[in-house]
């Protein structure tokens, strides 16, 4: 199985996603941890103006099977909510780094977003 | 204990499905995904390895006696070729099993066969000897489990479908009956029998054909996920979540399957069972329906809408049909009753739920 790993991302071992977006940081889950999950039918978030901390369980995604805590790569105060996954949560699924991200904070340690794994070492942790 | 695994394993690992342990066995769960083998199952058909089903045959003078003697539906009444759900309890009444009791054609070589849940095969050939034995009944019961393969076929396109490769005819056959003859051309025992709510059936072969079965029924396959909730639309119990002698030790009256007891037959669990028929159970499975945005989820808490404790969930899903959030739960009797809105405490947040009539799928 090949699962799509793209450049302008970070990783997390608990396979989240950070990417720079205009001085925010958006998140998401990985194509490898959508496709283990498998359907996504429930997703639970923070809403715009919480913190959230790095490294620290920020959400819940549920899939049929099994319910998942997800983890924040990059810490901060939360400036966007994905609202569009209250109706279709399927979205992390179709397009997990795409429509279906998460959430967007805005960073309170630029550092933190260095200190995850590059697309090559989170390819090689899935393999 | 080894795992255990189906005479169809290779056929799936090629299809590419995820595996999991389920009974002591290695079954698919999941081939492509669960929702989309979920609605292949509703809107037409689709295709269930159930191998994992344990079989229990019994011959002999005394082969219906024994068995009437060990489940709680009157097995007595039943004409070869027809089946009937039952549970299997204890002295106290209390589930060790939920079993379909088929009295096979006349053409077949053992007079019963019970169908238990997965890894109880062990369990029950035993219960069904010992108990012979000590009654001094005339009974030969064998495990026939690692023998037999099971294939379920369900979904409404499914009598179109098997018609084409089997000459049962199909359409004598009612609902909890069973013919002999052949599917894809090879012997099988054909029951129009499933655990989905649809119309459906069930080909037992033996293990060593059931890739020509498998084979020649082109649907949708089907993993345990999918084959879960559809159960769960349908209240279905699921032997291990809603009742299991040590974790979940549970009545049938309590497990709302009432309507498979038969006191006036004189069973293993009878008496005590009249005696919770006459006061009723204390807590009794419930079907809940989310009315706030959550999952009930096993071993979440239910409560009423000022936090006293109700029961507990035993299983529940994201309905794939429904698009809401639905389980079952047992819920104290007296305090709790159809049409109530109490609460499932999700992650330490009291939800909103609505007690439902079950099937929550309403056909």
């Amino acid at each position: 199985m090949n699962y799509e790993i793209p450049d302008d991302c970070r990783y997390l071992d608990s396979h989240e996603w950070a990417r720079r977006e205009d001085g925010h940081v958006r998140l998401g889950i990985s194509d490898f941890a959508q496709d283990e999950l498998g359907d996504v039918v429930f997703v639970e978030l923070p809403a715009a103006g919480d913190e959230v901390a790095t490294d620290e369980a920020f959400g819940v995604i549920e899939s049929i099977k099994a319910v998942s805590d997800i983890y924040a790569p990059v810490g901060g105060e939360v400036v966007a909510v994905n609202d569009a996954l209250l109706e279709e949560p399927e979205l992390v699924n179709d397009a997990p780094y795409g429509d279906g991200w998460l959430i967007e904070v805005d960073p309170a340690d630029e550092s933190a977003f260095e200190d995850l794994l590059s697309p090559a070492d989170y390819e090689e942790q899935i393999e | 204990m080894d795992t255990r695994t189906p005479p169809l394993r290779a056929r799936h690992a090629a299809a590419d499905a995820e595996f999991t342990d389920f009974g002591g066995w290695d079954m698919p769960v999941v081939f492509s995904s669960i929702s989309q083998e979920h609605a292949a199952v509703r809107d037409s058909v689709g295709l269930f390895d159930v191998s994992h089903m344990s079989q229990v045959a019994v011959d002999g003078p005394d082969a219906v006696a024994v068995t009437q003697r060990l489940v709680t539906n009157d097995v007595g009444e039943l004409d070869p070729g027809e089946a009937i759900y039952a549970a299997v309890t204890d002295e106290d009444g209390i589930m060790l099993d939920d079993v379909v009791v088929y009295r096979l054609p006349a053409d077949r070589k053992a007079e019963i066969l019970v169908v238990a849940n997965a890894g109880h095969d062990a369990e029950m050939t035993e219960r069904w000897r010992s108990h012979a034995e000590s009654w001094g009944l005339d009974a030969a019961v064998a495990n026939r489990t690692d023998d037999y393969a099971m294939v379920a076929v369900q979904g409404p396109d499914s009598p179109e479908l098997l018609a084409a490769e089997t000459d049962v005819a199909l359409g004598d056959l009612a609902r909890f009956e069973v013919a002999s003859g052949t599917v894809a051309g090879v012997d099988a025992l054909v029951a129009r029998t499933g655990y989905t709510g649809e119309a459906g059936f069930e080909v037992l072969c033996a293990s060593e054909d059931a890739g020509a079965v498998w084979d020649a029924l082109e649907a949708r396959p089907c993993g345990l996920g999918a084959r879960d909730t559809l159960r769960l639309e349908m209240g279905f119990l699921l032997s291990g979540e809603e009742f299991d002698p040590e974790a979940e030790p549970r009545t049938p009256y309590a497990a709302d399957i009432g309507f498979a007891v038969a006191l006036d037959t004189a069973f293993v669990g009878r008496d005590a069972l009249e005696a919770v028929y006459e006061d009723g159970p204390e807590e009794r499975l419930r079907g809940l329906t989310m009315i706030d945005r959550g999952i009930p989820r096993k071993g979440y808490e239910v409560t009423s809408p000022d936090g006293a404790p109700l029961g507990h969930v035993t299983s529940g899903t994201m309905s794939p049909t429904l698009g809401e959030g639905i389980g079952l739960a047992y819920v104290d009797t007296d305090r709790a009753g159809p049409g109530d809105v109490l609460r499932v405490v999700v992650r330490g947040e009291p939800k909103k739920a609505r007690i439902t009539t079950t099937p929550f799928l309403q056909g």
